[in-house]
């Protein structure tokens, strides 16, 4: 990639933090990219570091998306990034169309996908659920957001990327969605259980009953859009929640947040996730109960 | 002290030499503990009583009439802070709470609406950033205040904040202090005015005496005040404690009260009662004798746990040459005038070490975003020569060693984050428990309007007029004091009252009341709805001014009419409950259903509380 080895050789703007982290991490990840012969797609986790995905851009063997508005990624990107407006995957969301976006970046089925926002990582998610959900297993999210890669004076490009259309098979998996009727559903179950993954004061406000609230602001860290997976877990666990549970995740609108807090369960070891991608706002249009909290004046408590 | 802390060096030189060092006043394994009793608690291995007095224990009070979350209350001991600390909070607060923090009164800050099973998280972090919440709540020594002008005070005999962050580690943690019949308030003031020390269990002044020729450094130390439903002015112990009897003294009351203290009636069980109960003098000759026997029975040991010298800041500060070593005097500054200087003219104040200034944020009732704590750590860290903050019983920030020639940066940087309020060391900057916003024993909306009287005096320019600068505004959402109601120039506690055929929240107003040495409390004048309270203030202000004596500021006048001693119109309180008849005069609810509702409400008002958590 154009000045992609003078950029990493010349690592003046990286913060002194992620410094150290850049040069820790830098051995691992790359040797094992580099074993896997020319043609052969590494499985990627839930989370791509940015070394990771730095020799995998080198190695012209990842798909990046740039979930961002369209005029952002304009200004710049990541290199080789392809770009896909949340608002554009949500005009429609379903398994057909998204296979069809996949085919229109050059996705092949094993190759592994690597998405950012600048969102704290809730739009990306949302996009990396909905590739899993039509097939596409090898997507990953970037460990941080745009805004991070930019200040640690890591690689950006301006050019719109296109790649050649490819075919990509559609094989739902069924096992991570949830639409209301699940849910309602779910609500008496023994081992299911509901996550609201809004803000606090929004799930006092209201919330469907028998939700538990983990909210989008604890799952990131110090400029990581995810925690690190033990320190999830312990989260989760402190909340009593037990491993072999079933979760279905939900927010306030088109399963964003909700999409993070899923792979932050993940992260923690739980494997039995569910997106309710239609969240709150399809819940309350369709009329279907909620809890309310109207004993405290806590919006007072806002300074904003 | 703190005059030789300030020594030359490059008066170009931002921010601190070198940062202070990290207090480490929790300890990680508590953490680990608080997690593991919740996890007990919800698989109903522990009682809920138990449980309840583990975890005010440990600082976390339940939250209005919702038992899965937690108000979590950090100790900021002497209410010293420092950059690091702020930003760790801003972090806490964003990932586990409601995105921003509140200053409390008693110098705390207290993270709301905290999910039980995160609270040990919450402690984590703080741990880091040598925080804790440990003996915030609960039947132990809270948090030791010290007033935020200690050190920097032309006023002061000497620097009390030594000491107060020694008494504080010293009790920290200490058996003897782990189960009080009730809480117990310690406060450190610097001068005769500023600090609370007439109203808590202990309140000390530094003072210098001389003795034999020589100069011994000490106190005037104060026993037996506090706020409460019932409150009471401190007792002067003896005319001068030298600091050597600090120690033995403070230990000598908490043992007093831990042997004497009424366990049974919890309305009536904090050491002011106490006191009360068995005369001043009495309880004084208790005091003496108890500090003998403590003074004879205390091993080094223990006395090594109180240690002032380590507790000195040591750090030599850059001395502040240059532009700016005096503040601009404005003569007059307006509200349409510039807001810089309408900002300078009530939020900065000069120090004794020349050049420096403490700087005060404005905060609405103590609320501050996440984000804008960070600004304000990056502005400490970068413009306070100490490199720390003090939180005011005023629930704002006050930023020492801030330089003159870097006023106007400081300005603009907090203008940039929307906290750069004018009036915060005047009547606009009410102050305002948390009331109905988190708390189980108000009744009313306190902190909404504390906000509220604070919007609406900055809105018409009170802050501009130096006539009314002395005068405080302070609010509580019930009787139980916490917005120290009862100090307040213009008091309120809320309530409830049947006006017609309706309720509404209402308030009791008091007139004259004051912190300091001299402190007084405040006397009850009258009843007023929610709705009419701002009114009701703005009445008194305009009559203030049509009556008031040359020079006579607004804190004088109102202090002298609720003492009958009025001269003009209104003579006594009796005369401003005449006055006020017609604002406080509500229309039929049927009229004007709102005036009948509470602030932050759309619904009827009803007076629903729980049971308090101020004691275990």
């Amino acid at each position: 990639m154009r000045g992609l080895r003078k950029a990493a050789a010349r690592p003046r703007a990286i913060a002194r933090k992620k410094a150290t982290k850049v040069v820790a991490k830098k051995k691992a990840p790359a040797k094992r990219v580099e074993k896997k012969s020319a043609g052969q797609f590494i499985q990627l986790p839930i989370i791509c570091d940015a070394d990771t995905l730095r020799t995998l851009i080198r190695k012209k063997a990842v798909r990046v998306v740039d979930v961002r508005r369209a005029e952002d990624y304009k200004a710049g990107h990541i290199p080789t990034a392809v770009s896909l407006p949340l608002a554009r995957l949500l005009e429609d969301d379903s398994p057909e169309r998204v296979v069809q976006l996949l085919q229109e970046f050059g996705v092949t089925e094993k190759m592994p996908v690597v998405i950012y926002d600048n969102t704290f990582g809730a739009l990306a998610a949302r996009v990396a659920w909905a590739f899993q959900y039509v097939g596409h297993s090898n997507t990953a999210l970037l460990e941080m957001t745009f805004k991070q890669w930019k200040e640690l004076g890591l690689e950006v490009e301006a050019r719109s990327n296109s790649f050649k259309p490819t075919d990509h098979p559609l094989a739902i998996n069924s096992e991570m969605y949830a639409d209301a009727q699940y849910v309602e559903a779910a609500q008496s179950q023994q081992g299911k259980l509901l996550v609201d993954s809004r803000e606090r004061l929004n799930f006092l406000t209201e919330h469907i009953p028998t939700a538990r609230n983990i909210p989008y602001t604890m799952l990131g860290e110090g400029g990581n859009i995810l925690r690190k997976s033990d320190e999830l877990k312990r989260m989760i666990e402190n909340r009593g929640i037990a491993p072999d549970s079933e979760i279905i995740t939900y927010c306030g609108s088109v399963g964003t947040l909700s999409g993070l807090a899923y792979y932050a369960l993940k992260l923690a070891g739980y494997n039995n996730v569910k997106l309710y991608p239609k969240s709150f706002k399809e819940w309350k249009s369709l009329g279907k109960p909620k809890d309310e909290f109207k004993e405290a004046n806590y919006w007072d408590l806002s300074a904003e | 002290m703190s005059k030789s802390r300030v020594a030359s060096a490059n008066p170009k030189q931002k921010g601190v030499l070198q940062p202070k060092p990290n207090p480490r006043w929790g300890r990680e394994e508590e953490t680990e503990f608080f997690a593991k009793k919740v996890k007990l608690f919800r698989q109903g291995k522990i009682s809920e009583d138990d449980f309840r007095r583990f975890r005010l224990q440990h600082g976390a009070y339940g939250s209005r009439l919702h038992a899965d979350y937690s108000m979590v209350r950090i100790k900021v001991p002497s209410g010293e802070i420092t950059a690091d600390q702020v930003d760790k909070i801003a972090s806490m607060s964003e990932a586990f709470s409601i995105g921003s923090a509140h200053v409390s009164t008693r110098q705390n800050i207290q993270l709301h609406w905290v999910q039980l099973e995160d609270v040990s998280e919450v402690m984590r972090g703080l741990v880091e950033a040598g925080l804790t919440t440990r003996e915030a709540c609960g039947n132990t020594v809270r948090n030791v205040m010290c007033s935020h002008f200690a050190g920097v005070c032309p006023d002061e005999a000497f620097d009390a904040t030594p000491y107060s962050m020694a008494v504080a580690k010293f009790f920290l943690r200490n058996p003897m202090c782990q189960n009080l019949p009730r809480k117990f308030k310690i406060n450190f003031g610097c001068c005769e005015k500023h600090g609370l020390v007439k109203v808590a269990d202990i309140g000390l002044v530094p003072a210098v005496k001389e003795i034999n020729g020589e100069q011994v450094k000490g106190f005037r130390i104060y026993l037996g005040g506090g706020l409460g439903a019932a409150s009471f002015i401190g007792h002067a112990l003896e005319d001068f404690t030298p600091e050597s009897r600090v120690l033995s003294t403070c230990m000598a009351t908490v043992r007093l009260f831990d042997r004497h203290g009424n366990r049974e009636n919890m309305a009536r069980n904090r050491m002011r009662y106490l006191v009360h109960e068995t005369g001043w003098e009495k309880f004084q000759k208790m005091a003496l004798k108890e500090r003998t026997a403590v003074e004879m029975t205390t091993s080094l040991a223990t006395a090594s746990n109180y240690d002032v010298d380590a507790q000195e800041d040591k750090r030599q500060l850059p001395k502040a040459s240059g532009r700016m070593a005096k503040l601009p005097m404005f003569e007059q500054v307006a509200k349409d005038g510039p807001a810089y200087e309408r900002w300078l003219h009530s939020n900065a104040v000069a120090q004794k070490q020349e050049g420096y200034f403490t700087v005060f944020i404005t905060l609405g009732a103590g609320d501050i975003t996440a984000s804008q704590l960070r600004i304000l750590a990056s502005a400490i860290r970068e413009l306070s020569a100490e490199g720390s903050a003090r939180l005011t019983p005023q629930q704002n920030f006050a930023i020492r060693y801030v330089r003159g020639a870097d006023l106007r940066e400081f300005y603009d940087r907090l203008a940039t984050a929307g906290l750069a309020n004018p009036g915060a060391l005047t009547i606009a900057s009410a102050v305002g428990c948390s009331g109905t916003t988190s708390c189980n024993l108000a009744i009313t909306n306190s902190h909404r309007l504390a906000k509220e009287v604070q919007r609406k005096f900055l809105e018409l320019g009170l802050d501009t007029d130096d006539s009314l600068k002395d005068a405080t505004v302070k609010i509580s959402g019930c009787p139980n004091s916490c917005g120290q109601h009862e100090i307040a120039t213009i008091g309120f506690f809320g309530g409830a009252s049947r006006i017609g055929t309706s309720m509404s929240p209402t308030y009791t107003m008091l007139f004259g009341g004051s912190a300091g040495e001299q402190g007084e409390l405040g006397r009850a004048v009258m009843r007023v709805p929610a709705k009419r309270v701002v009114d009701a203030i703005l009445k008194i202000i305009e009559s203030y001014r049509a009556e008031r004596a040359v020079d006579e500021t607004l804190h004088q006048w109102v202090v002298k009419v609720s003492k009958g001693q009025g001269t003009g119109g209104i003579k006594t309180l009796e005369d401003v409950k005449a006055l006020l008849a017609p604002v406080v005069q509500l229309p039929p609810a049927e009229e004007d259903p709102d005036a009948y509702r509470d602030f932050g409400s759309d619904s009827k008002f009803t007076a629903k509380t729980a049971r308090g958590e101020c004691a275990a």
